[in-house]
């Protein structure tokens, strides 16, 4: 009776104890997060990545339970070679199904509150409340916003090329220069196909849908050079259709905008104009037949080393 | 069809290893559940070779972060092809095979509900494989529009030729629905009208009850993405403009129609695997399956639930806010019912009598791999979170844990574990553990890295990228070749098992359920008396008979 009683305390203990480790284990993984993601060069990037934390934590949590629990099994719960006995008939617990049932959803209901707050927070497209995306509304200020809104930055997506338009200077450029701590109003459309306007340092990502002009916003918060992508499938030269977005001090930007406004258009380099062309004079390459591409877009600035970026 | 002469000479139709002319029934218009549930999964695992190789090629070319192995075009032709063919080639005949094969024997009825229907809806899959498979050959090669056929991009048609990629790859896809719909609604009229006496719901087998979610999808899903095929058809060729916007169309609508479909296809693909587990597991842990009732309606659940999570594809899309909220919710929901299938499976093993048999082992690898394509789900229903990781590895990581994890693991636990009922012969054990190490292996080697280069923001289709994301791009490569080398034991295992493997008897795992009650491999038309059934499922354990006619049985 004794040694029952204290048999199924040290059980009961032991469980306690691996579900500590397990807590344990879930938190340092929880933790070690923030290092698979780019560097946080945006107030969303912050928000994101700590969504992401809480959720890697959960999910470890869940994972080393579940797994723990079945890998246990597989090791010390084996039939001996010649026992053909069945297992204990056991068909279900009322009160355990409960458990599995109940606290996870709990669980997500948590997470989904966390995720819809995260959200709110971006505003990447102005408020969730119910309003037709790309069609002429009228734009709330958000409550970050101090400086006195100006107006957006056309981002003009092609195959395949991106192109920044700012149409207070009348400048347009390869690359997309931004002030470092100010909220960034975009206006992106496309000439063509989907397109997806995409930088990882910033965790925002926006599909640009052609026909329509789809108001963007974010405040990046940390100076340098960060890769732009295109995330939505776009055809032959997609991969090749990447930029850089230059995030700089107020005073930098300034000087860039006037600098680049002194200069005259002239054709930029293009990667998928250049690789066509290539294409073209060697027609053995393998290849099917293309979309041809846009022609380099004609800028006032044209990013000389597209290729440096954090 | 007559058989009435084949019958007169052969005791069994059931083709027969050494008796070469009977070879000859898988390659005509047979209408046996069997031979045509036979005919489906060896069609499929054809088309799974190639399409394999088709992303070996892939994996050949993102070695290196330059675009060198093969020119841009040829490898958008290939990873559009690739997930064509997975899914519409594989993954679903795949799953009709093990259906046609399973349903019909599981719940005593000796064929399906309309058999030759069943033989036409099978005969339409090598049709529109050779379709796909023949756009290779047409000026301007394969569709390279992806496999969501999104518009614009599949709307250009670079070629201007009538017949091109892109419109061989809608019909192929609208063949494919029509042959989807026809095995649906033979699968669902089977299910509710020819169980066995005695087989109420609650006695049916969960891998049943699977299938029966699994179809109802079909029936409720296909027609939206058929519709949009159409709509996209008539956009490409004759000049509507229901989605090209230079016209006044809307490109999101198609996304719509796309993925109302698209989505619940999914879950046609994962809940039979379910079922799967859901059968294997209690035969190999010698326990009955923990919450029987509760694990079959999940799976309803989750029917229900598909239909209304779809936007969750479109986060990163022309979606307003309150729509993105609104699917999270709602996506976020499904991992409910799902959990309480992981929960039930573990509780099925746990303090059973294990034996690490070949269809344990995938069964066990496809759950601990289901079990993180989970996590990941949950994270990408996170739309905050899944605006940075839309249209990025982390989510054709997340996927190919899914489908390849889950869903191929699963199905080679199946394999194993009916060979026997389906040959008459055991596999070789030795090769099967053999294989399930290298596909193991094989699959977290491939599909892991694809999370970290996902996370850091490789977007998914590229032929290039920048050399940061290299690292973990090698490591995917040599996990993508050796789950190509794994399908050689596997093949090796089948095909000189089949042709001289041992005799495996009626029931070699001493599972409970009817189709371990007839003769392997099973007789034409099944059951010569159809049984009747007096317990549930799964009763490990206990003593009680599953049948009442057992003392009349062979």
């Amino acid at each position: 009776m004794f040694y029952q009683r204290w048999f199924k305390q040290r059980w009961i203990l032991v469980v306690i104890g691996l579900a500590i480790a397990d807590t344990l284990l879930s938190i340092w993984i929880g933790q070690q997060s923030y290092r698979w993601l780019p560097p946080q060069a945006s107030a969303e990037s912050m928000l994101v990545d700590d969504l992401f934390c809480l959720m890697t934590t959960i999910g470890s949590l869940i994972f080393f339970g579940v797994v723990g629990t079945l890998i246990y099994s597989m090791i010390f719960q084996r039939a001996p070679k010649y026992d053909t006995s069945d297992g204990p008939p056991i068909e279900g617990n009322l009160k355990l199904e409960v458990i599995w049932t109940v606290v996870p959803s709990i669980v997500i209901v948590g997470v989904a509150f966390a995720s819809y707050q995260t959200y709110d927070g971006m505003k990447i497209l102005g408020d969730i409340g119910p309003k037709a995306l790309g069609m002429a509304t009228a734009n709330a200020a958000p409550m970050t916003t101090e400086v006195v809104k100006t107006d957006p930055i056309e981002v003009r997506a092609r195959q395949w090329a991106w192109e920044f338009y700012y149409p207070e200077q009348a400048v347009s450029s390869t690359e997309l220069h931004l002030p470092v701590n100010q909220r960034a109003n975009l206006k992106l459309s496309s000439e063509d196909v989907l397109h997806g306007f995409f930088v990882p340092a910033f965790r925002i990502k926006q599909d640009i849908i052609p026909g329509r002009e789809i108001d963007f916003e974010f405040t990046p918060i940390r100076e340098g050079r960060y890769r732009l992508r295109d995330s939505d499938y776009s055809g032959t030269y997609f991969a090749a259709n990447q930029s850089v977005v230059v995030v700089e001090s107020e005073a930098d930007y300034q000087d860039w905008l006037a600098i680049a406004a002194a200069q005259s258009p002239t054709p930029a380099q293009n990667r998928a104009y250049r690789e066509y062309q290539r294409s073209r004079q060697n027609p053995n390459g393998g290849g099917w037949a293309t979309v041809e591409p846009a022609a380099p877009p004609v800028v006032n600035y044209a990013s000389s080393d597209e290729e440096s970026y954090e | 069809m007559s058989n009435a002469s084949m019958e007169a000479l052969q005791p069994s139709l059931q083709p027969q290893p050494g008796a070469p002319d009977n070879w000859k029934r898988f390659f005509t218009f047979s209408t046996d559940h069997k031979v045509i549930g036979i005919q489906y999964i060896v069609t499929a695992f054809v088309f799974f070779l190639f399409a394999g190789l088709l992303a070996m090629v892939m994996r050949g070319e993102l070695l290196t972060p330059e675009a060198d192995l093969v020119d841009r075009t040829v490898y958008n032709g290939l990873f559009t092809m690739h997930g064509t063919l997975m899914l519409f080639m594989w993954t679903f005949p795949m799953l009709n095979g093990l259906a046609n094969y399973l349903v019909p024997l599981m719940i005593g009825a000796r064929d399906m509900a309309f058999p030759r229907l069943n033989a036409a809806a099978f005969w339409l899959v090598p049709v529109f494989g050779v379709i796909l498979t023949a756009s290779f050959f047409v000026p301007g090669g394969p569709s390279q529009s992806g496999w969501w056929a999104y518009p614009p991009v599949s709307l250009q048609n670079p070629t201007g030729n009538l017949i091109n990629g892109q419109s061989l790859w809608i019909l192929a896809v609208a063949l494919s629905g029509i042959s989807s719909i026809m095995g649906a609604v033979n699968i669902v009229t089977t299910i509710f009208r020819m169980r066995a006496p005695g087989m109420g719901w609650f006695k049916m087998p969960v891998f049943c009850w699977t299938v029966l979610a699994a179809q109802l999808i079909q029936l409720f899903g296909l027609p939206a993405l058929t519709a949009g095929a159409v709509m996209l058809l008539f956009d490409l060729t004759v000049g509507t403009s229901f989605f090209n916007p230079e016209l006044g169309g809307d490109p999101v609508l198609y996304q719509h129609f796309f993925w109302f479909y698209s989505h619940p296809a999914v879950y046609v693909i994962i809940l039979p695997i379910f079922g799967v587990f859901s059968e294997i597991f209690p035969v190999y842990a010698r326990k009955p399956l923990f919450g029987y009732p509760v694990v079959a309606v999940s799976s309803l659940v989750i029917t229900g639930l598909s239909g209304i999570v779809w936007v969750h594809h479109m986060f990163a899309s022309g979606t307003p806010g309150w729509m993105r909220m609104l699917f999270m919710f709602t996506t976020m929901t499904i991992s409910i019912p799902t959990g309480i299938k992981v929960f039930a499976w573990v509780a099925t093993v746990w303090g059973g009598k294990i034996r690490l048999n070949t269809p344990m082992l995938f069964a066990l690898g496809g759950l601990i791999m289901w079990v993180f394509a989970g996590i990941t789900g949950i994270m990408l229903a996170s739309a905050p979170f899944d605006i940075h990781v839309n249209n990025t590895y982390f989510v054709v990581g997340h996927f190919h844990y899914v489908i390849y994890g889950a869903v191929v693991m699963g199905f080679y636990a199946a394999i194993y574990h009916w060979f026997p009922k389906m040959t008459g012969r055991m596999y070789y054990e030795g090769l099967g553990k053999l294989h399930f190490v290298l596909t193991f292996i094989g699959a977290n080697l491939n599909f892991f890295p694809m999370h970290p280069a996902g996370l850091m923001g490789m977007p998914r289709r590229v032929a290039s990228y920048d050399p940061e994301f290299a690292f973990w791009n090698v490591l995917a490569s040599l996990g993508g070749f050796l789950l190509g080398v794994s399908t050689i034991p596997f093949l090796l295992n089948m095909l000189s098992s089949w042709a001289r493997g041992p005799e495996a008897g009626d029931n070699p795992w001493r599972a409970i359920g009817l189709e371990w009650l007839v003769s392997s491999p099973p007789p034409h038309e099944n059951f010569d008396e159809i049984p009747v059934v007096v317990s549930r499922p799964y009763g490990y354990g206990s003593d009680e008979p599953l049948i009442a006619n057992a003392s009349e049985k062979e």
